[in-house]
């Protein structure tokens, strides 16, 4: 099970994350740049962002516990393990049978919770508000997540990402199905809503009263923002990473692949990340930002999406030997 | 797709980048990076529209590597408009000892540097410099983009 | 080897000397010798759990115990299962009480009917016939009634104990007629167990289909299932801290125990129906629970709720595992029963832990009102570490005590969709849609009761003079926070338990594999597996990688400072600022306002000379029980209509009475003859 292979990819997966992040979400905004007639800093920028951030000195608000010091690291650490988990490079990394498909979503939801925590750690409104507001999107974004989960565990017969990646790798026809397309734009509602991209929450806003993300981290500085920038960048990647691999699953690694499968792994995760980055990125600049009292709807829709999605894969997978 | 096709139609907005600073000002962390936050000491708000034109398409302030921020704690610099107003005093002081260190406080606009137009006002404390440590100064009532960017560049090395 | 019948009698002997020996010592004491002899019933509730389950308990009969009938006692691995979660609940609560009635919050009566109520609870899953059950249920609902009228000064507490009296009678009115139909078909109408196992089989399909009805209902309500939940989230919060543990994370399972003794062992296996029976009750319970969890205010009652909804996610599994069962997918099934019996265990655990944490939080703060408490992690943080765990089991999340137990419930949602015909197909994912909304809006609840309730700053007095609870009252945290943990991380030590009561149960391993709870939990025949341990550990390391990341720089840095906050350019904070509960579960109540309907009160008084000056404004919201509102109300009316109406009748008249008799006889006499 502990395989030489399994084992490289899924360093190969954490350390391409944990660098390739910071330059996603340069990229995603120097699409947005160019769309918009700016020039744009270039996808590097996050890079010096955090590099100048770990050099600049921590602040301690008055009266926050050791919740506000920790949220950013269990942050940081549930999206490195997250990053380890969900098949990018290979379908064989030793930690594939650790954690499912609904494991990796609790694990999740613990960074987010973590956050949330820290925000209220604080006392002040606005960091009450922002938690309040990213546990409610939170709470309605799970079922869509796990209903979409068993439309794409039930052709599988299992809810384990490896497998479900080598199952649709390994049977092109499963992505074409109704089931396929359904969950795919279910998930894909989902993923917007918990990386906190528009239209659910604007990363580029300066008006707190509109934050959701921003809201709860407003007292944070330093080497600690830097790490909520860093881990809010990594769950972008590994949540598009998912998707994309979830539905197109072409290149990945097998389980027991040499280090030229790793490379071409690596590069093939690489170029469909950045290709629906830049689908996102583009698309946002259509977009406004949707009442806070509007998301429920979208996502209502998304779990219709996803319950249609899971009814019609039992129809077309029909009933299990 | 209205909106595509004047994309497409378009195209690039932003102007050329004038030439490259000669000599970078900013603390050394700051090099290549630099989120401001903005305060208005006082200000008429002539300074606050040229400070929304730098992160406007023409000028784009952005690809310097500055970018502007919510809450003073994740800031680097502090853009000073106006003078400060009795009002404004003790928001002003709180602003910057909230701002990580290392930090640079610019005072942008007449008004800030030497109380500019309202000089002698009742309501009026004095100048930046003279309620908090000032590191950069933009001239100007109100200073042109080109001006601020130019100051920015300084600081970020750009 | 010896008998069930000589383990209830010391279980008896147990409680009632304690209970004797409550009365007996000075006042000073008394809260010593209640918790201890709480906890010398839990301990013996946890040696007969474990001879129980080791199968070292004979089945016995005692003639003298209750007139006509007998008593009749039996205990197989599934009784063991539940006298061990008792016994141990029963422990950590007895040693809390020690320290908790120390504040003087327990009169003297309350604490010897304690050890009682815990004797009652591990005697019931002992009791072999329906006499000896209800006989033993009766004094369970009414030890744990007293138990709740301890504070019997307060208003909101008879109100709650009249409710939960009124609804447990007629509970257990629903068990009596349900198992009287079921007796009544068993031959010479013996009414032991075994008897009725082999008389199932006779019952017509009708009077079966009305056994399962009227014991679901009379179980269901003990359980706090959806409508039938009203008296819990008013009975639960308004007792003392270690009895709302004892209600909350005991009795409850009781009602399950019910349902899985008499409606699976004894009568089932039964159709589909009755799964997906189970199913809807369970899923309508579950979600309508959490989301009155999610905009509750009161601690104690946001906890109740959330028992509330963990009966309702146990009463899915059991619902999917007789479905799968009825379906013909015995491996599945097996997986949807573990999944009950251990999110039961873990809920014990977590509920436990929470409620003594809230118990303390009331005791030192005089505050219930998330609104008014805050700021407790400083002064009580070991309270707030505990409850923190607790949470984390609470809201089902890894490393969480919950976590596995609804991992499993999904898994095997999922692979029922593969199972079973066009109506599954339909169900199941909406069942999963709703398993997947109680954790998340469990999660919403759980992150407001914590960081509302335990961080930021306190909100009212009580709240700042808060201060850590009695040594006693610690360790029994720290023992039901070590359960929590190792239950998280090793669901492993449930296997020797669990590996004996699921082959007793139709829709358990009977037939089939069922799913193997080593470090990697797996399931039989489907590829599908996790490991918490190794989640934890891997989450700890990337914890540690992300550590070390945050040093680069370090060097260079300037020395870390505190600050005041910055709160937007505010300036001082206020409580009056902060986020509420009431604040923070806003968009929650919005989004669901047509199943909650709260009551809105907004009132904005302006000065005479002028409508944009305002004097005053004033805001409030209320969200009531719906279900209570729109069910029990009518229903009460109507009663209390008719009540008046057959006021009427009553004259005082002699003669009236008299001709009434007359009447009643003619009536009577027409009717017979
Ligand atoms: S410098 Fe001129 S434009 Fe700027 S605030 Fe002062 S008066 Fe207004």
């Amino acid at each position: 099970m502990l395989s030489v292979s399994g084992v490289a990819g899924m360093v190969t997966q954490v350390v391409g994350v944990a660098a390739g992040a910071p330059l996603l979400v340069g990229w995603m905004r120097q699409v947005r740049a160019r769309l918009e007639g700016r020039a744009g800093p270039g996808p590097a920028q996050p890079w010096r962002d955090l590099r100048k951030q770990l050099h600049k000195q921590n602040i301690t608000p008055d009266g926050t516990t050791v919740v506000f010091a920790a949220a950013p690291v269990v942050l940081a650490g549930t999206s490195l393990v997250i990053a380890a988990i969900v098949p990018g490079v290979t379908t064989g990394s030793p930690l594939d049978r650790v954690g499912d498909l609904f494991a990796v979503v609790g694990v999740l939801l613990l960074g987010t919770v973590a956050l949330a925590l820290a925000g209220l750690d604080t006392g002040t409104a606005f960091g009450g508000m922002g938690a309040s507001r990213v546990v409610t999107i939170a709470a309605l974004v799970e079922p869509t997540i796990l209903v979409a989960g068993v439309a794409l565990s039930v052709p599988a017969h299992s809810s384990n990402l490896g497998r479900i990646v080598a199952t649709t790798a390994a049977d092109p026809g499963l992505v074409a199905s109704p089931a396929a397309a359904l969950a795919f734009a279910a998930l894909a509602v989902v993923v917007v809503a918990e990386t906190g991209r528009l239209p659910v929450d604007n990363p580029a806003t300066h008006l707190e009263l509109t934050m959701v993300h921003e809201a709860m981290i407003l007292e944070y500085t330093g080497p600690r923002l830097a790490l909520i920038e860093w881990a809010a960048a990594m769950r972008l990647t590994v949540l598009l990473t998912l998707l994309v691999n979830l539905f197109v699953p072409w290149g990945v690694a097998g389980a027991g692949a040499g280090p030229a499968g790793l490379l071409v792994g690596l590069g093939a995760v690489a170029f469909k990340v950045a290709a629906l980055g830049t689908a996102l990125a583009a698309a946002e600049v259509f977009l406004a930002k949707l009442r806070l009292f509007r998301v429920p709807e979208l996502l209502a829709g998304s779990f219709l999406l996803g319950l249609l999605a899971a009814t019609t894969s039992y129809f077309l997978t029909g009933p299990a030997g | 797709m209205g909106l595509f096709s004047l994309i497409r139609r378009v195209g690039r907005v932003a102007e050329p980048a004038p030439p490259h600073p000669a000599a970078s000002a900013g603390p050394a962390a700051l090099r290549g990076s630099l989120q401001l936050r903005h305060v208005d000491a006082g200000s008429c708000n002539g300074c606050e529209i040229e400070i929304g034109g730098c992160f406007s398409p023409v000028y784009d302030a952005e690809r310097y590597g500055t970018r502007l921020v919510a809450s003073p704690r994740h800031a680097d610099g502090l853009l000073v408009t106006g003078v400060v107003t009795r009002n404004m005093e003790r928001a002003l002081r709180d602003t910057v000892a909230a701002t990580p260190e290392p930090r640079v406080v610019i005072a942008v606009g007449d008004c800030a540097r030497n109380q500019g137009e309202f000089a002698g006002g009742y309501g009026v404390v004095g100048a930046v410099g003279d309620v908090v440590d000032v590191d950069a100064e933009v001239a100007g009532c109100p200073p042109t983009p080109t001006e601020i960017i130019a100051v920015l560049r300084q600081v970020t090395g750009r | 080897m010896s008998t069930a019948a000589c383990f209830a009698g010391v279980l008896g002997g147990v409680s009632l000397s304690g209970a004797a020996a409550v009365a007996a010592v000075p006042t000073r004491v008394s809260a010593a010798a209640s918790g201890l002899a709480t906890a010398a019933v839990g301990v013996t509730g946890l040696v007969g759990g474990a001879l129980a389950v080791a199968g070292d308990l004979r089945p016995a009969w005692v003639g003298w115990l209750v007139p006509l009938s007998g008593a009749s006692f039996a205990a197989d691995a599934t009784s063991g299962l539940f006298l061990l979660v008792i016994g141990a609940v029963s422990v950590v609560a007895g040693l809390y009480t020690v320290g908790y009635a120390a504040h003087g919050h327990l009169g003297r009566a309350p604490l010897a009917v304690l050890p009682v109520f815990a004797g009652a609870m591990l005697v019931v899953p002992l009791a072999a016939a329906v006499t000896t059950l209800l006989l033993f249920w009766e004094i369970m609902a009414l030890t744990s009634l007293l138990l709740v009228l301890a504070e019997w000064r307060r208003e909101q507490v008879r109100a709650a104990a009249l409710s939960y009296a009124a609804m447990t009678q007629l509970g257990f009115v629903a068990i009596l007629l349900g198992l009287v139909v079921f007796a009544a078909a068993a031959p010479g109408h013996a009414e032991t167990f075994p008897a009725l196992r082999d008389a199932a089989v006779h019952l017509g399909p009708g009077p079966r289909a009305a056994v399962f009805l009227l014991t679901l209902a009379g179980f269901g309500s003990k359980a706090g299932l959806v409508p039938l939940h009203v008296w819990l989230p008013k009975a639960h919060p308004e007792a003392p801290g270690p009895v709302s543990a004892l209600m909350s994370a005991a009795m409850v399972n009781l009602g399950i125990y019910g349902i899985v003794r008499v409606d699976f062992v004894l009568l089932g296996p039964g159709p589909r129906w009755w799964g997906l029976v189970l199913l809807a009750v369970g899923a309508l319970t579950a979600v309508y629970s959490v989301l009155q969890a999610a905009v509750a205010t009161d601690l104690k009652r946001l906890l109740a709720y959330s028992t509330s909804e963990n009966m309702g996610l146990i009463c899915v599994a059991l619902g999917t595992a007789a479905v799968l069962a009825a379906a013909g997918r015995p491996a599945v099934a097996a997986v949807a029963t573990t999944a009950a019996l251990v999110h039961l265990v873990g809920h014990a655990a977590f509920k436990t832990l929470g409620f003594l944490a809230a118990g303390g939080v009331a005791a030192v703060t005089g505050q219930r009102d998330l609104d008014a408490l805050g700021g407790l992690a400083r002064p009580m943080p070991v309270t707030t570490v505990a409850f923190g765990i607790a949470a984390l089991g609470a809201a089902g999340l890894p490393l969480g005590c919950g976590f596995v137990g609804e991992w499993l419930l999904v898994q095997a949602l999922t692979h029922a969709v593969a199972a079973g015909g066009t109506l599954l197909a339909l169900v199941v994912p909406l069942a999963v849609g709703v398993v997947a909304l109680t954790t998340g809006l469990g999660v919403a609840a759980m992150v407001k009761a914590f960081g509302v309730g335990f961080l930021a700053r306190p909100r009212s007095e009580g709240a700042q003079r808060a201060g850590e609870v009695p040594a006693t009252m610690i360790a029994a945290m720290a023992l039901g926070a070590i359960s929590c943990g190792v239950l998280a991380v090793a669901p492993a030590v449930l296997v020797p338990v669990l590996s004996r009561v699921l082959p007793e149960l139709p829709t358990g391993t009977a037939h089939g594999p069922g799913p193997a709870l080593g470090t990697l939990v797996r399931l039989p025949g489907v590829g599908g597996s996790v490991s918490p341990a190794l989640l934890a550990v891997a989450v700890g390391a990337g914890v540690l990688l992300a550590l070390a990341a945050a040093r680069w720089g370090s060097r260079r840095r300037p020395a870390a400072r505190t600050a005041a906050l910055w709160t937007c350019g505010g300036g001082g904070l206020t409580s009056r600022m902060e986020y509420t509960a009431t604040s923070f579960a806003d968009p929650l109540r919005r989004v669901f306002d047509a199943v909650l309907r709260p009551d809105v009160e907004h009132v904005v008084i302006a000065y005479a000379q002028s409508p944009y000056l305002l004097e005053k404004v004033s805001y409030r919201s209320w969200v009531h029980d719906t279900v209570e509102v729109v069910l029990y109300r009518p229903v009460l009316r109507a009663v209390a209509a008719a009540a008046r109406g057959a006021r009427r009748a009553h004259t005082g008249s002699i003669h009236a009475y008299l001709a009434y008799g007359a009447a009643g006889l003619l009536v009577a006499l027409v009717v017979v003859l």
